[in-house]
Formats: structure tokens, C-alpha cells, sequence
């Protein structure tokens, strides 16, 4: 059938099975645009800012489990987009982004609005195109599909200069692909796996240490059979939160820079590291020479580059994580490690979360008091931050895949249209943002798009009038001098929502959370609650960026009450 | 484990689409790892559409093991082989430009006679010394070059080949190899 390219791009977006598009249009990208109302499968969501619709198509990918798709025009469009591509870069989630390009006999005369975004982008993409004739159009959209989803997920950038856009040619969706640079690795070498379920029984106080893998490669059940087969306890990167069921007794938080200090006290008393689908970041490791020296190691990952990265493994395993787990557990013999499992949670007894009784409008009584209201079941998206660490520690996360946030770029920002993109990939979920009011204005400008699509985000603002994290850092390490991090010119943000035509709530007393909470999921649309909490509060326990554990401060005690043990 | 923490130097070629942009991937990933280059050659191969590159890398194992493993992820790098070691062939051409005068002139050439290397230029001022050979060579050929006076180098880096077919990192095109092989390599079990 003969097409233009913009159709042929539209055709082979329905034939990936997308549903929905985040954008904002320009010039170069017009032709592409114009061609949409033949092709009524995509739903088209109009951007303010075009970060939003990286960021937006992040959050859909992460709930939705499928590649999301935002487009842009070229130049300042284009450029508008990378901090959502670096960021679903960091994390591994597949975005496939689309982007005008000045005509192909203007590229390299910097013409107007020409800029090298596949240069840019090089280092933050997994995968990156110029397209220079219509007829590559389908199979490299199919390619770059395939690029995003499979192996370790992430973004693909295809740039389109616009003459291409309008350049007539046959459209032939390809049925194979052909990339013979290209083959993930997902099945286990069967070696290895034999090693590592040795290791495993040798082990007395083994633990898994299990990320975003896990969900990635939805391999929640095949996790819970590891862990209850030979009895080990589970701790999860941040990324890996609600990976594995909170409530269950072998869960042991996460650890790290501001985890839980059972997690990482869990991790450092270990004999074994079961590292699943994670990558050692370095707010889980701190310093790497001095991190969990007394425990052998057994590294699982999709891409053999994470292995010998940041830290010397014993056992290291390349292969599709559910994969190689279900082949594990063929070989895991049942164990019970009673004493370590008990003392793990003497660990957690002795090293709790502390909460606050002292009155004070505190963000974690906020976060427990969403958690009641929603049961725990909410999708949780959050910006970066006091409140993203507080939201992580606090709630309960009882759905697998309901904590949303940028961890590996760690973009403020993220909270506005990261929970656009996860509502309109879970209509029927309740979705919180967990906002922080320095983040919040950085992408406030989609809440217009929140209200002309009806998306009905509920966002707790935790509004501390200043850059909480940053102040608190500044109070640890440089003698509480505050520079640059308290506001003094935030806005009315309840006027601010009256203005968008959003429901409005401020709270101010501790003893109205609930209710505004409760108001906010009964409202049907979005809702914005402007919850003016302590400035001065700080996040436990905290580890300071590369030390190890002996480095932990936990939370001066007196005042303070357990509230989840 | 075989890290042995020393840094050495590591020959390795990859095979490649030959397509735009190619060679700024691969090095755009060796600078944003802080992987060192040392050289870098990069031609056509026996294959059509397909390039082939070799890197001599500077690094410890670790260091290695990594870039073989960044260079395997990259879509349009194909195969990766680490051919160090006593099983590889490898040769650089260089042209050298020396001052030669009437006097110095028979001197440079019994040099360039013990070195198997070529004249292919002769001025009243200068000759043009052609070299090929594995890097030593040639910098052994500089070193006694220098003191005629060198106005000019261009080497092309080295290019390598394993001998027979047998290298112990020799991917073989399989699929699978491209990732399971630098995770032998890791273990030691090879
Ligand atoms: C885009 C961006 N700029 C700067 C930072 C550095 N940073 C990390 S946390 C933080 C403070 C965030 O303030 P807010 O959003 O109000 O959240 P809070 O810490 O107060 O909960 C800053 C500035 C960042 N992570 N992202």
C-alpha cells in the first residue's frame, strides 16, 4: 500500500499495538501530525512541555509493561525531551521517542531548528536512528520497538527529517527482524546455574537482593518461590520496591543510602548475595571496596556489562531473570535458616522505622495516613527528594509495580507527568502523586493537559517551603548554612489548582489529613492537596554517600515511636 | 578470578555494520566509560556491509572484560574478539618523513634495510621511510630514526588477526557466545 512517511509511521505504531502518544508539535514534525486523523486507534495527549511527554511515556511504560511512545518537533522539541530519555535510560524502561528533523538537504547547515538529537542522545538511549527515506520507516519503528522491550528495556530515539515525513513509498511491515548485532541473552548457562544453587546451599545466612529486574521481567512469583523454598530473606533496591510482597515475613525493606538500616545491616551480616535483576548502584553500595566484604556473591542480569561493572562476583549468571530463576529453583534444595531468619528480624526489631507522635505535621504521617485510605493498593509515583525516600519507606506497596519514581537520574519533575503516564496506563487504578513542592513546579505546567484529558491524578504536595533534601544535606555536612534552598515566594498552590480548575485542599493540621485524603479519592477528577509540612524535618536512617554501614545514623530515639515493626 | 590488576595492553576487534555514525558509538562509548584507546584502525572486512575494527586497549583485566562487554551491547557491533596474547598476529604500517642529506642518506637506508622497510619518497631534503610491523618495530625504527631529525608520522594503528581459527576468545559468530563468553572469561573457567 502506498503511504507518506507520517502514515507509514502512524501504521506501524498500530501494528506495535500503541494506544496512546504523548506530544507537543513544531515544524518538523508537522507532516506526521497532520496525518493522524486517519488513524483513530492512537489517542493523542497534548503536552505542555515536552519533558512531560518523555517523562509521561516513562510512566506508562513502568505501569503498563510496554513500551510507551512521545514525539516531538525538532530542535528545542527535541531537546526539551532528554531529560526523560536519560531518565528512562537510568532506570531501564522502554520509550520508543520520535522526533522531527529538518529537511535531509538542510541537515548539517544548521538550519533553523536543526539540532543533532541522535548525537545528543547517543549516550542516553540504548538505541538511536536517522531515518532518511519513508521506506526504512517500518522497520525501523519495528526495530526500535523491539530495541526498547526485549533484553534490558530502554529508550529508542527515531529522528525523522520532515521531507521524509512526506515522501510516498510502498508500506511493507517487516514480519522478521534482522539484527544480527542484536541478541539478548536470556537463557541461563545451565553451568552457572548449577554453581550458584551450591552456593546457595552452602550458604548460612544467605539473602536476596532483588531490583527492578524483577518486575521488568514480572518474575514475582518465580522470586516468592526462590525465597520461601530455601528460606531466604528478600531485601529489594528502591527500583525493586513491590517486587516482592512488603507484608511477607522474609521481606527486609531496602537498603542503602536512606533504606531501611535492617535492609542494609540484612545485606552486611550476609554470607551470600543473591543479586537479582539489580546492578550495585552506588546509593546501594556505597563505598564498593567496603561493601558486604564478608559474603560471596551471585549476580544475575540480562546485560552481561552490569556483571564486573561495580562489584567482583562469584557466580555470575547472563539471562532473562524469570528465566533463570525458574531454572534456579529446579536446582534450590529446601532449607529453613531459622536462626538467621530470626535474626534478621531481631535486626528489623532492633532498627525500626521511627514515626512521630509529637503533633507536627510530618510527611511519613501523611504517607501512612494515603496508605490507610487507599489500603495500600495505590500506585505511588513520586518526585525526588525527602518526600520520594519518606514515600518509599512508608507505604506498603501491596501491589506488585506500584512504586513509580526516578531513581537511577533521580528527575525532580518526574511526579507530574510520571503519574499522568501511569494513570493513563491504569485507568481503573487509584494513583498518588507524591510530590515535593520544588519538583511540582518544575512540571506543573501538565496539569493543563491533566485537565483537558480528564486524568484523575491525586497529588499530595508536601509542601516544606523549601528543597527539603538538599537542606537537609546542607545540615549534615555544611554546618546548616542554607543557601539557595529555602523559598520565600512559593505559590498559593489551592489557587493555583483554582485556576486549572482543579480541586483545591490545603492542610495545615495533622488532624485533617485524613479527611482531605478521603475527599481527594471520593473526587472524581484530579485533585491537589497542598500538605504544609515541618521544614526542618530530616530523613533516617542515612548512610553518607560513599561510606559503608558502620556509617549509619538512625534517628535520635527519644520522641519517637515505632509505628511499623 | 583472573583479575590480575595489572594494567596491560589488549588487542581487540570487532566486527561491525558498516553504516553512518558507527565509529562515533564506539568511541562516544569508550569516552563516556573512560575507556583509554591506545590506537584504533578501522577498514572494510571479508563481509559486505560489515566493517572491522581493531583496538589496542589500555587496562587492567577488569578494565578489558568491560569494554568487550560495552562494545557487545552496542546494536550495530556484531562480534567482539579479544586477540591478545601469543595466538594473534598484528601489524601497523607507518610513513616516516626524515631529513636525509647526501651525507646521512646511505646510513638511513642500511637501517631501513635491516628493518625490512621501504623508501617510497627521496627529495633533495628528506626521505619517506614506509614500515610495517607489529607496533615495537616501528617504534624501534623511530627511536633510531630521531636522530636524523623526523619532520613527520603517520601510523595507521595496528590491525590483528588471530592465527589458524582457534583463539580462545573467538566469539565464532554464535549468538549466544556474544554474551556467555565475557562471563567465562570473568570465572576463569576457560
Ligand atoms: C532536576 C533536578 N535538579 C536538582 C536536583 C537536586 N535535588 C535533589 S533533591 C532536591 C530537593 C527536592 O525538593 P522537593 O521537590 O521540594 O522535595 P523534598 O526534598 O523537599 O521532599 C534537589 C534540588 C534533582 N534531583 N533534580
Amino acid at each position: 500500500m502506498k503511504m507518506n512517511g507520517g502514515q507509514m509511521v502512524c501504521a506501524s505504531l498500530i501494528r506495535e499495538g500503541v494506544d496512546v502518544i504523548f506530544g507537543l508539535p513544531g515544524g518538523a514534525i508537522l507532516p506526521l501530525y497532520q496525518a493522524l486523523p486517519e488513524f483513530p486507534e492512537l489517542k493523542h495527549i497534548l503536552v505542555r512541555h515536552e519533558q512531560g511527554a518523555a517523562h509521561a511515556a516513562d510512566g506508562y511504560a513502568r505501569v503498563k509493561g510496554r513500551p510507551g511512545v512521545a514525539w516531538a518537533t525538532s530542535g528545542p522539541g527535541a531537546t526539551n525531551l532528554v531529560t526523560g530519555i536519560a531518565t528512562a535510560h537510568m532506570d531501564s524502561v522502554p520509550i520508543v521517542v520520535i522526533t522531527g528533523q529538518v529537511g535531509r538537504a538542510a541537515i548539517g547547515t544548521d538550519a533553523f531548528q536543526e539540532c543533532d538529537i541522535t548525537g545528543i542522545t547517543l549516550p542516553i538511549t540504548k538505541h538511536n536512528y536517522l531515518v532518511m527515506t519513508a521506506e526504512e520507516i517500518p522497520r525501523v519503528i519495528k526495530e526500535a520497538f523491539h530495541i526498547a522491550s526485549t533484553g534490558r528495556p530502554g529508550p529508542v530515539l527515531v529522528d525523522i527529517p520532515k521531507d521524509v515525513f512526506t515522501e510516498v513509498g510502498e508500506f511493507v511491515y517487516p514480519e522478521e527482524i534482522d539484527l544480527p548485532g542484536y541478541k539478548p541473552n536470556l537463557d541461563p548457562h545451565m553451568g552457572q546455574v548449577k554453581r550458584a544453587a551450591q552456593l546457595i546451599s552452602e550458604a548460612e545466612r544467605p539473602v536476596i537482593l532483588a531490583g527492578h529486574g524483577i518486575i521488568l521481567s514480572k518474575a514475582y512469583d518465580e522470586l516468592l518461590e526462590l525465597a520461601e523454598k530455601a528460606q531466604i530473606p528478600v531485601v529489594t533496591t528502591l527500583l525493586g520496591v513491590s517486587g516482592f510482597p512488603t507484608s511477607h515475613v522474609l521481606y527486609s525493606g531496602w537498603p542503602g543510602m536512606h533504606g531501611m538500616a535492617y535492609a542494609s545491616l540484612t545485606i552486611e551480616e550476609s554470607d551470600l548475595i543473591i543479586a537479582l535483576g539489580m546492578r550495585f548502584d552506588d546509593r546501594i553500595t556505597g563505598n564498593t571496596a567496603t561493601f558486604a566484604t564478608g559474603s560471596k556473591k551471585i549476580h544475575v542480569d540480562v546485560d552481561p556489562s552490569e556483571i564486573g561493572k561495580n562489584v567482583q562476583v562469584d557466580v555470575p549468571i547472563v539471562g532473562d531473570v524469570k528465566r533463570v530463576l525458574t531454572a534456579l529453583n529446579k536446582q534450590v534444595k529446601p532449607a529453613t535458616h531459622v536462626d538467621w531468619v530470626n535474626h534478621v528480624h531481631q535486626l528489623r526489631r532492633d532498627h525500626p522505622l521511627m514515626g512521630s507522635d509529637n503533633g507536627k505535621m510530618e510527611m511519613r504521617y501523611i504517607i501512612n495516613e494515603i496508605a490507610e485510605a487507599t489500603n495500600g493498593d495505590a500506585i505511588i509515583v513520586t518526585g525526588v527528594g525527602q518526600h520520594q525516600m519518606w514515600a518509599a519507606q512508608y507505604y506498603p506497596f501491596n501491589q506488585p509495580c506500584s512504586l513509580i519514581s526516578s531513581c537511577g537520574s533521580g528527575a525532580m519533575g518526574y511526579e507530574v507527568p510520571g503519574a499522568m503516564g501511569a494513570q493513563v496506563a491504569a485507568p481503573d487504578r487509584v494513583v498518588w502523586s507524591i510530590a515535593g513542592d520544588g519538583g511540582f513546579q518544575m512540571t506543573m505546567v501538565e496539569l493543563a493537559t491533566l485537565v483537558e484529558n480528564n486524568i484523575p491524578v491525586k497529588f499530595a504536595i508536601m509542601n516544606n517551603n523549601c528543597l527539603g533534601m538538599v537542606r537537609q544535606w546542607q545540615d549534615f555536612f555544611y554546618e546548616k548554612s542554607h543557601v539557595a534552598t529555602v523559598y520565600s515566594g512559593n505559590p498559593d498552590f489551592v489557587k493555583l489548582a483554582d485556576a486549572y480548575g482543579i480541586l483545591g485542599i490545603r492542610v495545615t493540621d495533622k488532624n485533617d489529613v485524613r479527611a482531605a485524603v478521603d475527599k481527594a479519592m471520593e473526587h472524581d477528577g484530579p485533585v491537589i492537596i497542598d500538605f504544609v509540612v515541618e521544614q526542618d524535618d530530616n530523613v533516617y536512617p542515612m548512610i553518607p554517600a560513599g561510606m559503608a554501614v558502620d556509617h549509619l545514623i538512625e534517628e535520635p530515639r527519644p520522641a519517637r515511636q515505632e509505628v511499623r515493626g | 578470578m583472573n583479575y590480575n590488576g595489572t594494567s596491560n595492553r589488549h588487542t581487540i576487534t570487532a566486527l561491525v555494520e558498516d553504516k553512518p555514525g558507527v565509529l562515533n558509538r564506539v568511541t562516544s562509548m569508550f569516552r563516556r566509560r573512560g575507556f583509554n584507546i591506545a590506537s584504533l584502525a578501522v577498514g572494510h572486512s571479508e563481509i559486505p556491509n560489515l566493517s572491522r575494527m581493531t583496538f589496542v586497549v589500555e587496562g587492567d583485566d577488569r578494565v578489558v572484560d568491560q569494554v568487550t562487554k560495552h562494545l557487545h551491547k552496542l546494536i550495530d557491533v556484531i562480534k567482539v574478539s579479544d586477540i591478545s596474547g601469543d595466538n594473534a598476529v598484528t601489524r601497523e604500517l607507518a610513513l616516516i618523513r626524515v631529513k636525509a642529506n647526501v651525507q646521512s642518506r646511505s646510513e638511513i637506508m642500511q637501517i631501513v634495510d635491516l628493518f625490512r622497510a621501504n623508501i617510497i619518497d627521496v627529495s633533495p631534503e628528506t626521505l619517506i621511510v614506509e614500515v610495517v610491523g607489529d607496533e615495537d618495530k616501528i617504534d624501534a625504527l623511530q627511536n633510531l630514526l630521531k636522530s636524523f631529525g623526523i619532520q613527520e608520522v603517520m601510523r595507521t594503528g595496528s590491525v590483528a588477526m588471530s592465527r589458524g581459527m582457534d583463539s580462545a576468545f573467538d566469539t565464532n559468530g554464535s549468538r549466544n557466545a556474544k554474551a556467555v563468553k565475557p562471563v567465562i572469561m570473568e570465572t576463569g573457567s576457560v
